[in-house]
Parts: C-alpha cells; structure tokens; sequence
C-alpha cells in the first residue's frame, strides 16, 4: 500500500489463490449464524426470482420491442449519467477531499443528501427547479425554449442526482487513503498546482475511481422514483428499464420478473467486466 | 562518482515564527552558499516546522525567508512564494515515491514539470539512477522497492529538481540498520561532493558529523545550541547535545590503519567502508569505552595518550573526567572525557591538574568521514 514497505519484489498478479499453509487467527463461530443470514437475505431473492422465471418464454419475453427499447434506453441513459458524475462529481470529490474552504463539511452533508433521500423526494425537487413553473425552468422555458421535464434529458439529469455521491465517496475515500503528502512532495518538486493535479492527484483517483463508476452506473440503471417523478413514462423517451418493469408486472407477471433478471445479469456483468478491485479490498 | 547535476549552491537566511496549538517556533539561521547545518532535537523540538516553512508548505506568523537574493517569505511586506516557485526540494522521512510511476518516471517527474522534453527527462533521470546505483530498478514500481533502495530513488529525484536548497527530515529514520550506512555515504556525496546548501533534520549525531558543517539544537521551537559540528558535538553545552553526544571525537586525516592526527599520531579503530584514504576524518567513541590509568598501560588498548584532568564532574554513579592537554602530550586531547565509577575515583585519588594516560580499545572506536573543514 505504501511506497515504503519492502514487500514481495514481485508481485503475482494473476494467482488470487490462498496459500493453504496460512494459519489464520480464528473466526468466533458464533459470527457464522448472522453472516450467513445476511448472505441469505441478498442471495435469495435473486434466487427466488430465478425460480419463478419462466425459462422457456424468457427468450421472446427480453426480446420483445418494448423491453428492449427500454432496455437500450436505460443503457444509455445510465453511461451518460456515469460520464457527467466523473467529469462532475471528480472535482467534486477533489475540492471535498483536498480543498481548505470554511463549510466544506457543510458542503459534504449537502452531496450526500440524495443517499438518504428517497428517490421520488429527489424527483420531485428536480421537478420544482428545472420543472415549467419551477425556479430556474420557467425562464429556460421563456428565454431558451427548453423543457427539461418528462424529456431523455430529464432522465438521465434523475440519474445522475441520485448516483453522483457514490463515485463522490468512492473518490474522496481514495484521496484521503493517499494523504495530502504526496501533492505536497510533488509541489516542492517544482510541479505547478496543474500539474500536481493532472499527475498526481489523478492516479491517486483511479482506486476508488473502478469501484465508484460501477456503484454510479448500477446505481443508474436501477433508478425509478426519481425518474418517474421527474421524467414520467413515455415509452422510448423515458421509459427505462425499472419503469418497465414496474408497468408490466401490472398485467404480465412473467415478462417482469423476465426483465428483472435481465436487469440483474447487466449489474452481473458490469461488476465482473470492470471488477473494481478496491471494492473487493486489494489493491 | 561524479554528480551530474551541476549543484545550484546558494545562500539561505531565514527568520521564522510560528505558534500553533501548544507549541512556538522562533529560530533565526543562516547558511552560507554550500553549506551543510544538521538540525538537531528532541520530538516535537519544532525540526520538521521548520523545514515546512522553510518549504513553504506552512506560512509563518512572522519572519523572512531569502535565498540567494531572492525573498520567499516575508511575512510584513505579505509575500509568500508558493513551494513549486521556491527552489527548495523537502525529502520526507518515507520516501513518498508516486505509486503510479517507475522509478525512472518518480525521477524524470521534476524535469517533466519544468516542461523538459520526455526524452531529455528520461537520460537526466537514468543518469541520476545511476548515479544512486538503482538503475537497474528503473523500471519498477516503487511498491516493488526495498525501503533503502526506495529511500535512494527519492533522493534521485530530489536531485532531478536542481534545488537551490536540499532540505532533509530524517532521512534514515524509516531505514532499517543495514540500509543507513548505504543511504548516509550517498548523502555526503551528494551533499558535500556536490556542494549544496542543505539543511538535515536527524536524531543521530553520527549523521550531523558525517554531513555537516554546523550544528543546530532545538529544543521547544528555540535554538539552545549552535555552532561548528564538532565543537557543538564534542564540547555539548545543552542538555539535549550532550545526551544526544555522549560521544568523544578525535579528528584528523584517514590513513589505511585509522585517523592519523595532525601530530602524526594514528588513532585506531573499526573503518567506515566508505571512508578514503587521505580524506578528513573522525575518530568517534562513547566516553564510557575510555579508562584512565597512572603510568602507561602495557595491555591490548591500542590507543593511549597523556593527559592533564582538568575537571572532574559526578554525574549519577559515574564520574567524567575532562582531559586538558598534557605537556608532550597530543594537543586533541584537550577536552576528551572518560567515564569512570565513582569507586574508581576513589581508588586512584585522581585530582584535577594530575598527569594520567588515557585508553581507548580500537574495537570501541568507529572512524568515519568528516564533514567541513577542520
């Protein structure tokens, strides 16, 4: 972890495998009984809704119009949404971690309100700022022409409000791991605060960087209360995935839980394509 | 070895103030172009704020920093030259190489900054690998480097910033034993080969006497003790100096059998490997390895001069005995000590003025390089 630590001069990458002749410091057994309960209240219902599926119809029912207009409507929405949180909640998670202004704890508290929020509140404050009578949305509407509610736009701005403080986090954790010294280094080093940022403080970014983009994009993906509130769910423009499926399960129970499991394979395979190591404690 | 980096050598002089939560700095230094001061002190003495505000990572409450000319810091007149725009490279205790970059990229990461082409950082950083004998690591990470070798490619790039001013937290402190003695003989070539100004915070003495010119002692954010390395270390005023000290010093030139005394006398003693012959050297031993006898003693101790007791001064359950030059005796004499028991005292009625030979076994004696001029 650190540059000074003497460690194995090579390190292989490639084997993740335990070495049997470690002798760990036990586990107290009784640890099992809530552990193994926590797994099961993960792992079960994913398993419960594998069982329910309906294998043979699954096929035509992910392959359906509807399902995959929605489908590629959340991909894209949700990858737009992950590249505005990096080029916006970056800097963010830079000026939180690094920088020396009066408030910045307020600061924090306020970006990690949509954490704690429900989604649909979030939703609903988006639509009184950016809505046609809101605050900021009345005069886009008279001086610009533009209507951001119930629009593409409004559903990835939903996403966006309610994933950005997990890359936020993600980042600012990396930053404060890594300490303040290594900026101070590079600055007596010559390096100008540009530099130091683009050369420094930037790959100290990349461990949280992994893990926070899959937490911002899942996030994403699965988003619903904020956008049905601010975006509705108008087929092709802003009906995504979850609104989807919450608008099926009203009439057809098995092309829902077909779509959710379609949902759960896209997290599955972003978690394992992009396997943020950070978020699985090495580095 | 030659050093590549023609050295920038210049002239510091600061005044600094600063009081933060339950501590106050107040020191006034300066050091003339090429010059080396080791600053030394107990924890929390105040070395490394110093060396902070020398960096311009801390901002005083008052004072004035200049180099060569140059106002960095000038609390009255509101200046601050920000650490990038000062000219004066800090190397940490840990080396804090980047973990993103080879070593030879932590190395070329300064001349990169100046805006120096890829290719142009790239030999100017393999030069100065080679010239902390790491080459052959330039292209590893350093969370492949052993805290030695790390510690060595951080004083590379210290170097590839041509800094007019070195400053130095404790090096060796986060150096395990074997790895020191390596990183110290590259620090005097580099220091005193090269001739820049630097200024080494350290806990060791043997540091200051192998680096520096001058000696500092902080203690609680003031200066008690300054002046030539080997006075201050040899002659301790301070409490702190003398604990630190506790050692005695014979100086002279390095010859193949030990340190041979400007009277021609050859003091002898374990051999520094770095230590050259005909180069300035010290003769280093505790005060407690020195036995004090009436006529010449005829056993093993190698090394056995005359001399006057000038004082006798009880400290515990041991006695130190200050030597003065014995008339035909060796004029370095004069301020040595041996630490005897009080009962020893007693049994030889040694008395101040009396004529008694001093003793020293070679094997208690460690030679090393001397820093400036004798």
């Amino acid at each position: 972890m650190t540059a000074t630590s003497p460690g194995p001069l090579r390190r292989d990458t490639g084997d993740r495998r335990e070495d049997t002749h470690t002798a760990r410091t036990a586990l107290p057994t009784l640890l099992w009984i809530p552990a193994v309960g926590g797994f099961a209240l993960i792992a079960l219902p994913v398993f419960g809704l594998a069982w329910k599926a309906d294998w043979i119809r699954l096929p035509e029912l992910v392959t359906r119009p509807a399902a995959l207009q929605a489908l590629e409507l959340s991909l894209r929405t949700a990858f737009v949404s992950t590249v505005l949180c990096v080029v916006l909640g970056g800097p963010l998670a830079v000026v939180l971690a690094r920088g020396h202004l009066p408030g910045l704890r307020a600061l924090r508290a306020v970006v990690l309100l949509p954490l704690v929020l429900p989604p649909v509140v979030g939703g609903l404050a988006l639509l009184y700022l950016l809505g046609r009578a809101g605050l900021v949305g009345q005069y886009l509407e008279t001086w610009f022409k533009i209507r951001i509610p119930f629009s593409t736009a409004a559903v990835v701005l939903a996403q966006t409000f309610v994933a950005m403080p997990f890359l936020v986090v993600s980042l600012e954790g990396a930053l404060r791991m890594a300490g303040e010294r290594y900026e101070e280094v590079a600055a007596t080093l010559g390096a100008r605060p540009w530099t130091v940022f683009w050369r420094v403080t930037v790959p100290l970014l990349f461990p949280g960087l992994g893990s926070g983009v899959v937490l911002a994009f899942a996030r994403a993906m699965g988003e619903f209360g904020a956008t049905i509130a601010f975006a509705g769910s108008l087929a092709g423009t802003t009906r995504t995935l979850p609104l989807e499926i919450y608008l099926q399960r009203e009439s057809d129970v098995d092309a829902a839980v077909a779509l959710s499991l379609l949902l759960v394979a896209v997290a599955a395979l972003v978690v394992v394509l992009v396997r943020p190591r950070s978020a699985e404690g090495v580095r | 070895m030659s050093t590549v980096v023609p050295a920038r050598a210049t002239a510091l002089a600061a005044e600094i103030e600063l009081a933060r939560a339950g501590f106050a700095l107040s020191v006034a230094l300066g050091l003339a172009p090429g010059e080396v001061l080791a600053v030394l002190g107990p924890n929390g003495s105040g070395k490394s704020t110093l060396l902070a505000a020398l960096a311009g990572l801390l901002r005083p409450d008052r004072g004035r920093v200049t180099l060569g000319g140059r106002i960095l810091t000038d609390v009255t007149a509101g200046r601050h030259v920000p650490p990038h725009r000062r000219g004066i490279v800090l190397l940490p205790q840990r080396p804090l190489l980047f973990p993103h970059l080879s070593a030879l990229g932590n190395v070329a990461f300064p001349p990169r900054s100046r805006g120096v082409h890829r290719r142009t950082a790239r030999v100017v950083a393999e030069q100065l690998l080679s010239e902390v004998d790491c080459l052959e690591l330039a292209a590893r990470k350093p969370a492949q480097l052993s805290g030695g070798q790390a510690q060595r490619v951080a004083v590379a790039r210290a170097l590839a910033a041509d800094p007019e001013l070195l400053l130095l937290d404790e090096p060796m402190a986060a150096l395990d034993v074997d790895a020191a003695p390596t990183l110290r003989a590259l620090l005097r070539r580099v220091l005193r080969g090269g001739g820049r100004t630097a200024v080494v915070v350290t806990h060791d003495p043997l540091d200051a006497l192998v680096l520096a010119d001058r000696v500092l002692v902080l203690s609680s954010g003031a200066i008690v003790e300054q002046g030539p390395t080997r006075s201050v270390l040899g002659r301790p005023r301070s409490a702190f100096a003398a604990r630190i000290a506790g050692l005695e010093l014979v100086s002279g030139t390095a010859c193949p059998d030990g340190v041979r005394t400007p009277e021609g006398a050859v003091f002898a003693g374990h051999r520094d490997p770095t230590l050259l012959a005909g180069e300035p050297a010290v003769a280093v031993f505790p005060a407690r390895a020195v036995s004090v006898h009436w006529e010449r003693p005829t056993g093993s101790p190698r090394n056995i001069f005359p001399v006057t007791i000038a004082t006798l001064e009880p400290r515990g359950d041991v006695v130190r005995v200050r030597a003065g030059a014995a008339t035909g005796g060796p004029a370095w004499a004069d301020g040595l000590h041996a630490e005897i028991t009080a009962a020893a005292v007693a049994d030889l009625e040694l008395v101040p003025g009396a004529r008694v030979w001093f003793a020293v076994k070679a094997a208690e004696v460690a030679l090393h390089p001397a820093a400036g001029q004798s």
